[in-house]
């Protein structure tokens, strides 16, 4: 039997800054993640991390004020006022444990542009900031020795009395079930993005922390807001980053006009995400695009300050469309990047459920409401995984032992995965989920409606209804079986879609990016509120919260 | 596009089970990467067969395998690329690493060798408030290794690693350079000291660049392993075996124009290792009875001065 005061549930860069800072503060803390940390997807966040730096003239309302503006003021005020002041530190800290952010000429570290912002405030490394601030937080893990177990799949969570204590989770590499025991669980398992297809996610962003929550009794929150990034590139829906509109690209239809005048003519091609993948959409909708997608031109950036500031971009064009971004536009087009919604929590990690915390792209703080700026997800995971794991250490100092009937959920999963792996044929997996988050694409995109929606909630029910009666699992091995894997992935996935459909179908208005072509104006009066969705059997039950407003006044979102 | 795979199978865990070749026949997107291809088969063809993959995107470092006996990422392979006309692609685990099952092998051997090499920052003190100050070109300098995404091709490729499994490896090293070459590090005396008089340290890389060649992300492993050598003597570590043969080459070609092999060997164990001589002495008998030995006085290259001034010439450079 494993037992720790705070197990953290994935590698990335919350729940790795979270154990730093569990273990600085004494708690015998250990990460469980189905990965190896370096592996998580916050390598893919390219373009850097928001901060607002006192020291240098800038404000913090300021980039909380342009986050909330981002949000379409769905987010809660408070946090993201929390967010904003804290960045600053959040940011010179991770400089000090190493990371080598781009510096100007003073030896300081320098900025670019993102979107959503006239002040350039962006903090990176290349276009690989979200792969150096992983590697440089797991240098820290090794520093302080960290236990990780890793390649090690949580499959439930363990309830006694109304708290988390602990998870049972697969061991990949011998496929043995073990129970860990925790006083407090901090959920960090990232995002969703594979209940959609394409997506800019990787294979492993599946929606499992959200569901174990939700599973558990935490509600998700505002979980149709989908972010779909402006430039993901054509076919491979490979993610570019904002980092080339924030160094000056521009975006093209098939005219050759900046068609983003007409959208936003003040912030160009710099508007909020939502803002300029409608753009896009619309463009090609209306017959401007090419095959599909619209262009981004590099090329008057130059070969040598695009191979600089941009190599990964470059690299990635080159090597998966054999484009050179010195010389030639690239195709590009709006694809499924990021979920603002997720697990509610406060600001400082707590959800619901006694026990459990939860930070990063599973969490729902509020900081990013309708709309996520650019480089704010960094942002995010580190002041929010920080702060979760300091609120863990009092409670898992004030909670006494538990009366433990651990072997009783052992057993039950066990049998749970035996049943999956006896059925002797059936759906494949693969078969399922692409059927499904193609639903989901169609149903929730960039724009949806009423008609849209009720298709997703078809399809997301009539998949898991095929789910429960056929799964087939054709790898009857203990060893790396990710067959099975992937069956229970699928089954995560199910949920988070179940959830995201049922969210949409709520909100009775058009709000950063949930934007609904039957009713396209933003409803202050009614919807100045969170969606709350929680697992009641099979169905959902729903309810609604009000947005914190603390300085800022909605007024109209212009760029 | 018809693609033919040929994979390499087993399961070592599994009483029974022999490694074996399985063709996999399918049909894909002409623009596929290997990738691709491996995905399809484990989601239409064949559930048990076990790789792992992330990203997709080139970034994670999850998807290194052997294709066609050479390391490579495989998301950033494309098929057509290896196979423009339906070649058969073999597809086998990394090298040097232990196989967990089928295409998936265990890297704890390679974080192991980098947990060798301290990889984590070390100053004296940090600032009391904001960052350290550094220049931006001491910074985009250390990318070179940042981009290292450990996917651990270099390791599987090494063929220092393939005899000697003492080696700390290239990623290990190439990590150790970022430390060292980081102004902001305090450790670097330290840690060039550990990387030189270690055993399986910076001395023992072959220079046969296939790290070079294998590497995704253009860290160039074996060029910051260079580095280190020149850092290690600059920081005055020069009682090793691998500074005198070296140093021994230098002389030796400079003065002779040649090699004097039969010098650099007695060079490179030190006049005064008696053990290590002693150890020689065998080779050195066998070769004399197949007359191999080189000779006892060099031969000098014809044309000795055009040596010398290439030497000029280079070090002028410098």
């Amino acid at each position: 039997m494993y037992e720790h005061d705070l197990l953290i549930i994935g590698a990335g860069l919350a729940g790795l800054r979270a154990a730093v800072e569990g273990t600085r503060n004494g708690l015998k803390t250990a990460v469980i993640t189905k990965v190896h940390p370096v592996r998580s997807h916050s390598n893919a966040a390219q373009g850097g991390i928001n901060a607002p730096l006192t020291d240098r003239g800038d404000e913090w309302e300021g980039h909380a004020l342009d986050t909330i503006k981002g949000s379409d003021y769905l987010a809660d005020q408070d946090a993201v006022e929390i967010m904003s002041s804290e960045a600053g530190e959040a940011v010179l800290e991770l400089e000090r444990m190493g990371v080598i952010f781009s510096r100007g000429d003073d030896g300081r570290l320098g900025t670019r542009r993102f979107g959503g912002q006239k002040v350039a405030r962006t903090f990176f490394v290349g276009a690989i900031t979200g792969s150096a601030m992983l590697h440089v937080l797991y240098e820290q893990a090794l520093k302080y020795g960290l236990q990780v177990y890793e390649e090690w799949f949580v499959t439930s969570l363990i309830k006694e009395d109304g708290a988390v204590r602990g998870v049972i989770a697969l061991d990949i590499k011998t496929g043995e079930l073990h129970a860990i025991r925790a006083k407090a669980v901090l959920m960090a398992a990232g995002g969703a993005g594979r209940v959609f297809e394409p997506s800019t996610n990787a294979v492993i962003c599946t929606g499992d922390g959200l569901s174990l929550a939700w599973r558990a009794g935490a509600p998700l929150m505002d979980m149709e807001m989908i972010q779909y990034h402006p430039t993901t590139l054509a076919r491979t829906g490979i993610l570019l980053s904002e980092a080339a509109r924030g160094e000056g690209a521009y975006l093209l239809n098939s005219d050759g006009d900046r068609f983003m005048e007409k959208y936003a003519p003040d912030y160009m091609e710099l508007a909020s995400r939502d803002v300029v993948s409608r753009a896009e959409q619309t463009e090609i909708n209306e017959g401007r695009g090419i095959d599909g997608n619209v262009l981004l031109d590099l090329r008057h950036l130059g070969r040598q300050f695009i191979e600089d500031r941009l190599g990964y971009l470059q690299e990635v064009a080159v090597e998966f469309l054999g484009i050179d971004l010195a010389e030639q536009p690239v195709p590009i087009r709006p694809g499924m990047h990021y979920i603002m919604g997720g697990i509610k929590t406060n600001a400082d990690g707590e959800t619901e459920i006694p026990g459990l915390y939860a930070a990063g792209e599973c969490a729902n703080v509020s900081v990013h409401g309708a709309n996520r700026l650019g480089a704010n997800s960094l942002l995010d995971t580190v002041v929010f995984g920080r702060r979760a794991a300091v609120k863990s250490v009092e409670y898992v100092k004030s909670i006494g032992e538990s009366g433990s009937d651990t072997e009783q959920h052992l057993r039950a999963e066990k049998e749970r995965l035996q049943a999956l792996l006896d059925r002797p044929q059936g759906s494949r997996t693969a078969d399922i989920r692409n059927e499904m988050a193609e639903g989901m694409t169609a149903g929730i995109g960039v724009f949806r409606d009423q008609t849209s929606m009720e298709g997703a909630i078809a399809k997301v029910d009539e998949m898991r209804k095929k789910y429960d009666e056929s799964i087939y699992v054709e790898d009857k091995g203990k060893v790396f079986n990710t067959d099975l894997m992937f069956a229970l992935e699928l089954d995560f996935m199910l949920d988070t879609a179940q959830a995201i459909a049922n969210s949409a179908i709520m909100r009775k208005e058009s709000r950063g990016a949930h934007f609904r072509t039957d009713m396209p104006d933003r409803d202050d009066e009614n919807w100045l509120k969170h969606t709350l969705v929680y697992k009641d059997g099979e169905g959902v039950r729903t309810e609604t919260l009000d947005v914190v407003i603390t300085q800022w006044q909605p007024v109209k979102r212009v760029y | 596009m018809q693609t033919r795979l040929k994979v390499k199978r087993q399961n070592p865990g599994e009483a029974g089970s022999q490694p074996h070749y399985q063709d996999y026949s399918i049909d894909i997107h002409p623009d596929s990467t290997v990738l691709d291809a491996l995905m399809h088969v484990r989601e239409q063809v064949d559930g048990t067969l076990a790789l792992r993959c992330s990203c997709r995107a080139s970034i994670c470092g999850s998807c290194g395998m052997r294709v066609n006996g050479r390391a490579r990422l495989v998301c950033k392979t494309r098929v057509a690329d290896l196979a423009p006309n339906g070649e058969e692609l073999t597809i086998e685990p990394m090298g040097n690493q232990k196989v967990v099952k089928d295409l998936v092998v265990s890297l704890d051997t390679f974080f192991d060798q980098i947990k060798r090499v301290k990889p984590f920052m070390q100053p004296d003190e940090e600032p009391e408030s904001g960052e350290f100050i550094a220049s931006n070109e001491s910074m985009t300098n250390l990318l070179t290794a940042m981009n290292c995404i450990m996917c651990g091709c270099c390791v599987s490729d090494c063929t220092v690693l393939e005899v000697d499994s003492n080696f700390i490896g290239p990623a290990a090293l190439a990590k150790a350079w970022r430390f060292t070459e980081d102004p902001r590090d305090d450790r670097r005396d330290e840690r060039l000291k550990a990387l030189n008089d270690e055993d399986g340290g910076i001395w023992d890389c072959t220079r046969c660049m296939q790290c070079v060649e294998v590497c995704p992300k253009d860290v160039a492993p074996m060029d910051r392993i260079m580095e280190l050598r020149d850092a290690a003597i600059e920081a005055g570590n020069t009682n090793t075996s691998g500074y005198r043969h070296t140093e021994s080459f230098y002389n030796s070609v400079k003065k002779n124009g040649r090699l004097d092999e039969t010098r650099l060997a007695v060079d490179s164990a030190g006049w005064m290792n008696i053990p290590r001589l002693l150890d020689l002495a065998p080779i050195g008998f066998k070769a004399m009875m197949k007359g191999k030995l080189p000779p006892i006085r060099p031969h000098k290259a014809e044309d000795k001065q055009k040596i010398k001034d290439l030497y000029e010439k280079v070090e002028g450079d410098r």
